[in-house]
């Protein structure tokens, strides 16, 4: 029988020739991903860890990232718990405070690899579908349970098929392509679902391809994923991991679809998110001359090297509005570096950018960055929920970091094809 | 009993708001909170037994169980929606939270309806119409059953 990714994948964990959507089925996933909640998870099983102590030490992969440096002493206190847990239990991967976004380092270090399965408690764990994994959110007394027994349940996903034609014109990016595809769908579009991009993708660089699967969740997709090819291999190669370390897993041909979509990448252009859902998306023209107070430039969505050199090539040289505050947020600290070394962080400095520390960030809304009532935001974030960042009052718009770096400039929501190449 | 009515794609941050996912974790910490940027009269107001009414993707977002906590913390009997986002889902099974996913049950409420619930049967009442949701997977009914996730991965590494 013919399968796609998610049915091939899911047979193969939980040791079944054939399975079907909708069947139940048991996995054991290769990596456990948890970040500062780690506090609270490990906090409902305490009695458990003493008596049967963690299922292994390779699972976990733990990072702090959401709230860092600590806002409080309850924030500090909970990074505190988590260090000492990971010193006791002996747990492989860690990463302190400043290495980065738990995402981008799951990727960076070579954690999450083609073929796969990769389990977390947070929701943009379908990232690593950019890699060629199956990678899922769940919640933290799940990540308990697995902390604990290293396996759990899975449905088998339904499929969709997204199949691109083209190319992306200048300007246009691929945050547009996935704004433009939730946009279309709706922010339903794909619950419960795998998404597989097919076609015309070898343009697509690792950085394009996080930022589609980062967003998959908000389509509601269960994992969102771009198949293993020379793209992915030259990635793995460049961070030190040979291709000998995994099995990538190919969609069959005859594999049964629940949707086929059709996207000219032509046909795309610059797209804004509107407030107060992911899927009220608007060409930048009709949203233009729409006044913001903030840009953000950064997050676990756009905050890599490729992201931050597109808005330094827009700002070089120049200085952004007065009456906007610009936030740069490196995903982590090797992009942060990289940056550093090429003169891009300078270039956004001189600007008038405010560097921030590689983490999450005003993402969430819990700390640096909270919007005033009536503020608004422009971000490259992946969500634009009311509250989200920090304020009810606040309307906070998605867009690419060309979009954004085009709007620092004015104060207003900008076509960035008016600045490219000008 | 108080049927409380809402829409499509009622987040994570309208559940319960991001600012405080790091400093509250438990039911009491989480009560005061729950669906403040949404509906504030919902913590004042809601009473045991009350059920929630909603549209499509009910809790997307973030992988955030407080929402999901607090509503069992302050007595929902069950919520019907036309659809959920997954990790929400999830979280509501392991957590023992009673989920509905009736689409006509929804459609059919008007303000006023009365509303039941039998739930051996899988059938809700709506004003003098009846609906019929389906059963959940057997693996899913032994983790309720065992009072969630946690009670239930206990149970199972007893056995071990």
């Amino acid at each position: 029988m013919d399968m796609t990714f998610a049915e091939k994948i899911l047979s193969k964990y939980s040791n079944l020739k054939e399975i079907v959507p909708g069947q139940i089925v048991t996995v054991q996933p290769d990596h456990l991903l948890t970040h500062d909640n780690t506090a609270a998870i490990i906090q409902k099983i305490k009695p458990e860890i003493n008596e049967y102590g963690i299922y292994s030490k390779s699972l976990p992969i733990i990072v702090l990232d959401h709230v860092i440096p600590a806002s409080s002493e309850k924030t500090a206190n909970n990074h505190k718990i988590i260090r000492e847990f990971v010193k006791n239990n002996k747990i492989e991967n860690f990463f302190d405070v400043g290495n980065g976004i738990c995402h981008q380092l799951v990727i960076e270090k070579g954690l999450a690899l083609p073929g796969k399965l990769l389990l977390g408690s947070d929701s943009h764990t379908c990232s690593y579908g950019a890699i060629a994994a199956f990678s899922s959110g769940i919640d933290r007394t799940e990540a308990a349970s697995l902390l604990l027994t290293g396996e759990t349940w899975l449905k088998v996903p339904k499929s969709i098929k997204i199949d691109l034609t083209g190319f992306l014109n200048p300007g246009v990016y691929s945050k547009d392509l996935i704004l433009h595809i939730i946009g279309d769908i709706s922010a339903s579009g794909a619950n419960y679902c795998s998404v597989e991009f097919h076609g015309n993708v070898k343009n697509f660089t690792i950085d394009d391809r996080f930022t589609i699967a980062n967003m998959g969740i908000e389509m509601g997709a269960k994992n969102a994923l771009f198949f293993y090819d020379e793209v992915t291999k030259k990635y793995l190669n460049q961070i030190g991991v040979t291709d000998s370390s995994y099995n990538p897993i190919n969609a069959d041909i005859g594999a049964k679809y629940y949707k086929e979509l059709k996207y000219n990448l032509n046909e795309i252009s610059p797209v804004v998110a509107c407030p107060h859902t992911v899927d009220n998306v608007k060409s930048v023209e009709e949203v233009t001359n729409i006044d913001i107070q903030q840009c953000l430039i950064g997050t676990c969505t756009n905050g890599r090297f490729s992201d931050l050199k597109i808005a330094a090539e827009i700002l070089k040289d120049k200085k952004i509005d007065s009456d906007v505050r610009l936030l740069i947020l490196p995903a982590s600290k090797d992009i942060f570096e990289k940056a550093l070394n090429y003169g891009i962080i300078e270039i956004l400095v001189k600007a008038g950018g405010v560097i921030l520390p590689p983490g999450c960030g005003p993402c969430l809304g819990a700390h640096q960055g909270v919007l005033a009532p009536g503020e608004r935001c422009l971000s490259t974030a992946n969500r634009n929920f009311k509250g989200r960042m920090g304020c009810k009052e606040a309307e906070i718009y998605l867009a690419s970091p060309a979009t954004v770096a085009a709007s620092a400039l004015f104060g207003k929501i900008t076509d960035p094809r008016e600045v490219i190449d000008k | 009993m108080k049927i409380w009515r809402y829409g499509d794609n009622i987040d994570t941050d309208m559940l319960f708001p991001g600012k405080y996912v790091y400093t509250c974790s438990i039911a009491e910490e989480i009560k005061p909170h729950l669906l403040e940027d949404l509906d504030p009269s919902f913590s004042k107001n809601v009473k045991e037994g009350d059920i929630i009414i909603a549209g499509k993707n009910f809790g997307c977002g973030s992988s955030r169980e407080q929402p999901v906590i607090g509503l069992k913390a302050v007595g929902i009997k069950t919520v019907i929606a036309i659809s959920y986002a997954r990790i929400f889902y999830r979280s509501a099974i392991n957590q023992g939270l009673f989920l509905i996913e009736c689409p006509e049950a929804v459609e059919a409420y008007s303000d006023g309806d009365k509303v039941e619930i039998d739930m051996e049967n899988g059938k809700i009442f709506v004003g003098n119409k009846t609906f019929i949701f389906p059963k959940l997977p057997e693996q899913i009914i032994a983790i309720r059953d065992a009072g969630g996730l946690l009670e239930y991965t206990r149970q199972k590494l007893k056995k071990r």
